[in-house]
């Protein structure tokens, strides 16, 4: 049987995230494929109705990324950001979807490591957990 | 369903343009853009895109005010319900409130290999069991605490109420910890799909506990089993709100209210009363407690007036200005207003914190009203 492949859905930040993710990749490191970056202007603008319809689409993670606190390019954006995901990690649990899945982490656009890193802990994490229950693979 | 059936099934052909569901409308009181007549009128005369396209028709809070007047009984509540479906497939939605939040997570509770965790709330001093003749239909209360306990309503407390009554005269409920929503607002917003899985899940599961009773304490969820499930699923047990069940204990004398000394109204939701016509039983229990006060608003029973927005969807300004009024209403007659429905007092609850201030009134569920009575309301 071929190895399962999880697929991750990461929202990145434009001004430091996603920037962080491109140091990453500048700098060459090596991070597992499985994850699918989503640029957004602030991580203050991802509804949690993106992160429940990636997974309604069968992401096996979610991964909400932004600038650190107090370095949010829209003052105080990532303030939001952060009552979302506490509710929405609760949430989670209690769908069952398992609030590991979910995953808040600050990164700035000089911490490429922290980001490749990042990656890597989630793709090994998901690995050993199995898909997500409302993955395709498990419908089949 | 094409918008001529529509007219044909509901019955539209009937209407006489009399305005009545207009002048009864609470939304069009407040928007004036909004005219149920209308909507009729242009299905009638055949402007099928003007309808579907037209934001109205996710405005309407199915509250069968309209409905209940009309002199030609052209079911409107219905009539919305099918055009809702039929803008759906055309690609027209609502406005989600909650940014759509809340319909995802019935979708997702579609899936069938969901396992869910969703009985955290069930304390120790609360009995419950997995399989036996009564069950106890929680519905989407644990996800409202999870979301609305930053404007100050724990809808968690409906459900500890209702277990702690049903202990205290001798019951301990099944509570299942893998139900589903009831599929409420994906069936009045026209995902049918996703409706079905949902209601063939939630038989298949009280069937599996061998359930003879289900209870509920949301009215939406009360519903839905009662008039919706019919055409999807056959159901072998006995559906019952929470208000009807005591009503019936306390007139086998088996429930001992203490005494509780306020005046509160109440509010009538709309799918327990204009849907179902239960309005007695509530009334019934509240007025059995000692030195309690029920004084009627305004507008009550087959008046009353909604909570201003349903289905999650175009909650607005009018909602807000129609939530105020009828907050008004209730202060004129109580401080406390009594609430069989989790959604009223969402929505109710929400106004008060508006940006315009108005007078405070308690809103209060009626299963923690009537556990308070009983002596059970202080553990937790």
């Amino acid at each position: 049987m071929k190895e399962f492949d999880p697929k991750i859905v990461a929202f990145c930040c434009n001004w430091c995230s996603y920037a962080g993710a491109d140091l990453a990749g500048v700098s060459r490191m090596q991070y597992p494929p499985n994850v699918r970056i989503i640029k957004v202007m602030c991580s203050g603008r991802i509804d949690p109705l993106f992160v429940l319809m990636s997974f309604l689409e069968g992401a096996d993670a979610v991964l909400v990324t932004g600038c650190h606190i107090g370095d949010c390019h829209y003052i105080d954006a990532n303030h939001k950001t952060k009552n979302r995901f506490e509710f929405l990690k609760e949430m989670i649990a209690e769908l069952g979807i398992g609030e590991e899945r979910l995953r808040l982490e600050w990164i700035s656009a000089t911490e490429g490591e922290k980001f490749a890193d990042m990656v890597k802990e989630t793709v090994e994490k998901i690995k050993k957990m199995g898909p997500s229950p409302l993955s395709p693979k498990v419908m089949q | 369903m094409s918008l001529e059936n529509i007219v044909n099934e509901t019955k539209a052909y009937y209407c006489l343009e009399c305005g009545k569901c207009t002048g009864s409308c609470p939304i069009s009181r407040v928007n004036k853009g909004y005219s149920p007549r209308l909507t009729v009128e242009k299905a009638l005369l055949g402007f099928d895109k003007e309808l579907l396209a037209d934001g109205g028709i996710w405005s309407c809070m199915t509250c069968n005010l309209c409905k209940d007047r009309c002199p030609s009984n052209v079911d409107y509540t219905k009539f919305i319900r099918y055009a809702r479906a039929e803008a759906l497939k055309t690609g027209y939605t609502g406005n989600c409130t909650h940014g759509g939040v809340l319909s995802s997570l019935m979708r997702i509770m579609g899936n069938p290999n969901l396992k869910q965790d969703r009985l955290g709330w069930v304390s120790d001093n609360l009995k419950i069991s997995e399989k036996g003749d009564i069950l106890y239909f929680t519905g989407c209360l644990p996800y409202f605490e999870t979301l609305f306990k930053d404007i100050g309503v724990n809808s968690l407390d409906i459900a500890r109420s209702t277990v702690k009554i049903l202990n205290r005269i001798g019951i301990k409920p099944v509570v299942m910890p893998d139900e589903r929503c009831c599929g409420h607002d994906l069936f009045w917003t026209g995902d049918l799909e996703n409706f079905e899985k949902i209601a063939k899940l939630n038989v298949g599961l009280i069937r599996g506990t061998g359930a003879k009773k289900v209870i509920f304490s949301c009215p939406e969820c009360y519903r839905t089993f009662k008039q919706d499930y019919s055409e999807y699923v056959d159901m072998d047990f006995e559906l019952v709100h929470i208000s009807e069940f005591l009503a019936e204990k306390i007139d086998e004398g088996k429930i001992d209210f203490g005494s509780l000394e306020e005046d509160v109204t109440y509010q009538d939701p709309c799918r327990l009363g204009r849907h179902l016509g239960v309005y007695d039983p509530p009334r019934k229990v509240i007025s059995s407690i000692q030195g309690i006060g029920l004084i009627e608003m305004e507008h009550s029973r087959e008046r009353s007036i909604c909570c201003g927005t349903s289905t999650w969807t175009n909650c607005d300004r009018f909602s807000e200005q129609i939530q105020k009024e009828r907050l008004k209403e209730a202060k004129a007659a109580a401080d406390t207003l009594i609430t069989a429905c989790p959604k009223c007092q969402i929505h109710l609850s929400c106004a008060m914190k508006s940006k315009t201030p108005i007078d405070e009134v308690k809103i209060k569920d009626f299963s923690v009203l009537v556990a308070s009575a009983m002596g059970l309301g202080d553990d937790p």
